[in-house]
């Protein structure tokens, strides 16, 4: 198990951000993290990524602990943060070159780094570009360039999706598909975006700071039962109680909405439409996604 | 080698920005430059003046050159610093020597004007000037990066230029000497360790000056005491690990 969480918990001040959390990755896996913002997911990257210790609890990388061994553990990971972390008035060459520094890498070392990170990266005609003047998604690039410097065998990345277009997502989303491929990298990310999180081998979901469920985002699915099916109704209060012993199912009510998992919506939806006539201003049947896994864990909407 | 090589690199990488944004930086040589001809003329002793001058200079530019290191929190950069193994011994001192070496540049520019404050000029005397010169834009830094390390904005550092180092530089031998200064404020003077910076410099200028400001190597001593004593204490505080609540 290349990284193990024990029991991980973290407060500021009084406010619990990750309460007892425990999970372990498995080598060469994407693995995610998923949960809504303010989840705890940032906060256990954090501590990952040996920037913060923990309040209680303990995590190891490749076998070192991230707060007594934080120096070995940087060795080993390379970090991908949310925000940019490049120098803007730094060409793409200079802000590589500067990064192998820090990683103590010189001379023809660094040369033959430098080249292999703009290579694996497609940036080999960027070297000598002003990062000011690049898009959102050539950044990106740089930055896992960056983090791959020092060839980390876990990659920690922080929502690496957010801020790009779906069109950039895929492509960094073969990039880290083909990394851990050639290079057998651990790739580990926080995302709150469904369509990232389907890419994952290995989803945790987190709520409020604690495991809502684990498994892969095929088997997470499989956990709702059958279709799922939305309907907007005409205030009326009895009607989720009367759906209930009418079809023996559970009626969740989410922000207004009565949801129901049931084998065979098409039917059901006949049947309801018909059973409350004039009850139901509209309905919806969808197969199951991870945001239904965690509407079913945890009442709420992932974003 | 892991140590030097971050120095190296931090340092490179403060001066490549400054050569790019040098129209934005050079700013700073105004005021002092400003201040000395007009107070150096009005008063008829451009000499007098100059040390301070230099010395204010040297204040300006390390503490706003430090500023970057605000910027390179909030543009992210030192995120990536902090995340790496470099030793923060050297992640500081190559953020320390960058700035000063800005700092201790621009000042040495104003090392032009030597004639007009009425010394005689020697490669002798300008090596010497601009080792001190260093020393002093070191012991500045090392302060601006203490500062600079706890803050999210730049508005907390001009209040720290206007409230406290400008009054300290007042009372330093830079407007005043020593001896022309009465009782508690004499005892002041005497506690700033700014006042051996200028000394330091005066001396230079002037080795047999008797305004009461303190001995050559007295003043250089306590300029690197005291910025050795900022460098350990910028270094102890990046080695903090944060537990910062803006989860």
């Amino acid at each position: 198990m290349i990284v193990e969480v024990d029991n991980l918990s973290h407060l500021y001040g009084s406010r619990k951000a990750l309460d007892g959390l425990s999970f372990r990755v498995e080598k060469g896996r994407i693995f995610g993290l998923l949960g809504p913002n303010g989840g705890g997911k940032s906060t256990l990257f954090r501590i990952l990524a040996t920037m913060m210790a923990p309040s209680t609890g303990s995590a190891r990388i490749a076998g070192f602990d991230v707060v007594s061994a934080s120096s070995a553990v940087r060795r080993r990971i390379g970090v991908v943060f949310q925000t940019q972390s490049l120098d803007r008035k730094l060409t793409v060459g200079e802000n590589l070159r500067a990064q192998g520094h820090l990683f103590g890498f010189s001379g023809a070392d660094l040369s033959k780094r430098l080249e292999v990170a703009l290579a694996r990266m497609r940036l080999g005609d960027r070297r000598d570009d002003p990062v000011d003047t690049l898009s959102g998604g050539l950044k990106r690039r740089v930055e896992i360039a960056k983090a791959l410097m020092h060839e980390p065998q876990v990659l920690l990345m922080d929502e690496p999706s957010t801020g790009l277009d779906p069109g950039v997502r895929r492509e960094l989303s073969q990039h880290i598909e083909e990394l851990r491929a050639t290079r057998g990298v651990t790739v580990l990310l926080t995302t709150h975006i469904l369509e990232e999180a389907e890419r994952c081998d290995r989803l945790l979901l987190i709520h409020q700071g604690r495991r809502v469920a684990e498994g892969s985002p095929a088997e997470l699915k499989s956990r709702v039962g059958g279709d799922v099916v939305e309907m907007e109704t005409i205030a009326r209060d009895g009607l989720p109680e009367q759906i209930r012993q009418r079809f023996q199912v559970e009626p969740q009510v989410i922000d207004g909405h009565i949801r129901v998992e049931i084998a065979d919506g098409h039917r059901f939806i006949a049947s309801v439409m018909e059973a409350f006539p004039g009850a139901i201003t509209s309905i919806q049947l969808h197969k199951p996604t991870l945001e239904d896994v965690f509407l079913d864990e945890t009442g709420e909407h992932l974003t | 080698m892991t140590f030097w090589l971050p120095v190296y690199t931090l340092w490179r990488r403060d001066l490549i920005r400054f050569w790019r944004e040098r129209t934005r930086v050079l700013g700073f040589l105004g005021t002092p430059l400003i201040f000395w001809l007009i107070v150096g003329s009005g008063f008829g002793d451009m000499g007098f003046y100059y040390p301070g001058t230099l010395t204010l200079t040297v204040m300006f530019s390390a503490i706003f050159s430090m500023m970057s290191l605000i910027e390179d929190r909030r543009e992210g950069f030192l995120l990536s610093m902090l995340v790496s193994p470099a030793p923060r011994a050297s992640m500081v001192l190559g953020k320390v020597l960058g700035s000063s070496t800005l700092a201790w540049l621009q000042s040495v520019v104003l090392l032009v004007f030597l004639p007009l404050a009425g010394y005689p000029v020697s490669l002798h005397l300008l090596a010497q000037l601009a080792a001190v010169l260093f020393l002093i834009a070191f012991t500045f830094t090392s302060l601006g990066f203490l500062f600079a390390w706890k803050m999210d904005s730049t508005q907390g550092f001009h209040a720290i230029m206007n409230l406290v180092l400008f009054p300290l530089w007042m009372v330093s031998g830079s407007l005043f000497s020593m001896q022309q200064a009465h009782g508690w404020m004499q005892w002041l003077m005497r506690v700033n360790p700014l006042t051996y910076s200028v000394a330091a410099i005066r001396r230079l200028l002037e080795p047999s000056v008797a305004d009461g400001s303190p001995a050559l190597a007295v003043s250089v001593a306590v300029t690197l005491g005291c910025g050795l004593a900022l460098w350990i204490a910028s270094t102890a505080a990046a080695s903090q690990k944060v537990s910062r609540s803006n989860a």
